[in-house]
């Protein structure tokens, strides 16, 4: 494969499954045999304040785990938007949560995904997967997972809490669906 | 956490609770403060699990003494704060080096003075390496850089405190603590360093009582200055024995980054970028900060290299640089406070504007 040089930044309410979000990125990487870090960032309050996480994929040794600029952002909510859309890089990737993120993005030089994905996450069973549908989303444009070891990681995250498992395959699907050029 | 041969994705801190579980440590007492709050939740688990011993203190002062009981019989012990709670223990520090105990102490650094905030940061170097509380005593201090030596350096610090009875402080910045990184361990790994302890104080039957106390108002060879120069030969024999160093490209280099923890991971990535320039950079990373390799950097120093101190702090590591290099023309510096991560792009600017 070629070398791989990814940060992310997750970012929404906490509650939105953001740090979880980042987990999955991260250990999805890890399986993939890359470096990865993951840092979480949030005030001395968390439920109902925002927060995010940063997550490096590397064919390298990772140097600093925070990430400023990302060569993508996840924004799940309408202040994540305001503070994060102006930091991606140039060329970078946005997708939007536009059911939360009310209000329009600005920029015009990185490519931007759009869609209700709290609506769409309730149209499948649980308001909670929204971020999932996000990973679908971000692994079908960047091409760096191989699906079934995304699936596993799933599982494996969800190994206390099996229940959960097939509406979280559906909601990987999903976003995987709406990520199609 | 438990079965080994893949690798965990784990939180420094997580790492740090099940590298002093892996060497043996089974009583913890700690009082919550972010950001080690992972290291005390991680605890409250395990310890069940391994039939040890965890206790949430009503204070960061009853924590430390409690270790200093749980030490004085025998067990490996540990406590774990961050910054301000880490000020609070100095006390209690102090009292285990004067009555030569082991312990183990994590400090997940936070910005300070006082409170503070709960961002990472270095500024607590002084404290750890220069004693922390009264009287001429010196803990061992270990600055792991990434989860998996989170996990390694506090295994190893267990042995170290036990081979020399003396405090041994894992000192990381929150960064550190609360990213995560993959951990690699062998599942069967076992305690290391296990010696015997006739000094603990296990019961009198059929024994003289013994005594463990810092107190000494005797006179001769009992008196407190015997008991000085006594742990002062430790401290000589520990800095001839236990310094660990990380160099990375320091062969040929002209110019050299100093640094540990997290800015020893941004040094290390600095020295890389600027060598495909073809700079000739390299790093020290400092893996014991106590004791100071000021021998090794010397003779860098007598070769003629130039160094660029990088901490979160406003500079305190370097004064131990500039002690060894001995000329302050050849010493720099870079500093973030409060929270701030020393970043790459203003590294590698000093590096090159310099001479």
């Amino acid at each position: 494969m070629d070398k791989v040089n990814e940060s992310i930044i997750s970012a929404g309410f906490g509650g939105q499954g953001v740090m979880v979000l980042g987990k999955f990125f991260a250990i999805a990487g890890m399986l993939h045999e890359f470096k990865v870090t993951w840092l979480p960032s949030y005030g001395a309050e968390v439920r109902g304040g925002t927060a995010h996480s940063y997550v490096r994929i590397s064919s390298n040794t990772i140097a600093n785990p925070a990430v400023f600029n990302p060569d993508t952002a996840i924004v799940m909510n309408a202040p994540s938007l305001d503070k994060f859309e102006k930091r991606v890089k140039s060329g970078g990737l946005l997708i939007l949560n536009s059911s939360m993120a009310v209000g329009k993005p600005k920029r015009n030089d990185i490519k931007i995904i759009e869609a209700p994905l709290t609506d769409e996450a309730i149209k499948i069973g649980n308001v909670k997967i929204a971020n999932i549908i996000t990973a679908g989303i971000y692994a079908s444009r960047k091409r760096i997972f191989e699906k079934d070891i995304l699936k596993n990681v799933i599982k494996t995250m969800l190994r206390t809490r099996e229940e959960l498992v097939s509406v979280n395959l559906r909601a990987l699907e999903l976003g995987m669906e709406i990520g199609k050029e | 956490m438990r079965r080994s041969k893949i690798k965990y994705l784990s939180t420094g801190n997580e790492a740090c609770g099940e590298g002093a579980l892996r060497a043996g440590c089974r009583f913890y007492a700690g009082y919550p403060i972010t950001p080690q709050n992972e290291l005390t939740a991680y605890m409250s688990r395990r310890m069940e699990e391994e039939n040890g011993t965890f206790i949430q203190a009503e204070s960061e002062l009853a924590a430390i003494n409690m270790v200093f009981g749980a030490s004085v019989a025998g067990a490996r012990a540990m406590t774990s704060s961050s910054s301000p709670g880490i000020s609070l223990k100095q006390e209690g520090i102090s009292y285990i080096a004067g009555a030569e105990l082991p312990a183990v102490i994590v400090n997940i650094m936070r910005g300070g003075p006082g409170l503070g905030n709960i961002a990472a940061s270095q500024s607590d170097y002084f404290q750890a390496t220069k004693g922390g509380g009264h009287g001429d005593y010196r803990s061992i201090v270990l600055a792991p850089a990434t989860v998996q030596e989170m996990f390694d350096f506090t295994y190893d610090a267990f042995s170290l405190a036990d081979k020399y009875r003396n405090p041994v402080m894992i000192l990381a910045d929150g960064m550190l603590g609360q990213m995560m990184e993959p951990l690699a361990f062998d599942d069967n790994i076992k305690p290391s360093g296990i010696i015997p302890k006739p000094w603990a104080l296990t019961g009198a039957e059929g024994r003289k009582p013994l005594s463990a106390k810092s107190l000494r108002l005797g006179s001769g060879k009992n008196s407190l200055e015997r008991h000085n120069e006594r742990l002062q030969e430790k401290y000589k024999n520990i800095e001839r024995s236990e310094i660990k160093t990380e160099l990375y490209k320091t062969d040929d280099a002209a110019k050299i980054i100093v640094a540990y923890g997290s800015p020893g991971r941004i040094g290390r990535s600095c020295v890389d970028t600027m060598r495909d320039d073809g700079d000739a950079i390299g790093l020290v990373r400092l893996k014991t900060l106590w004791p100071f390799p000021y021998a090794e950097i010397r003779k860098l120093a007598e070769r003629g290299c130039e160094f660029l101190v990088v901490e979160m702090s406003a500079g305190q590591m370097v004064e131990d640089v500039r002690l060894a290099v001995q000329d302050d023309n050849k010493v720099s510096f870079y500093g973030r406070m409060g929270g701030g991560i020393p970043e790459e792009e203003v590294i590698i600017k000093k590096l090159k504007n310099r001479g």
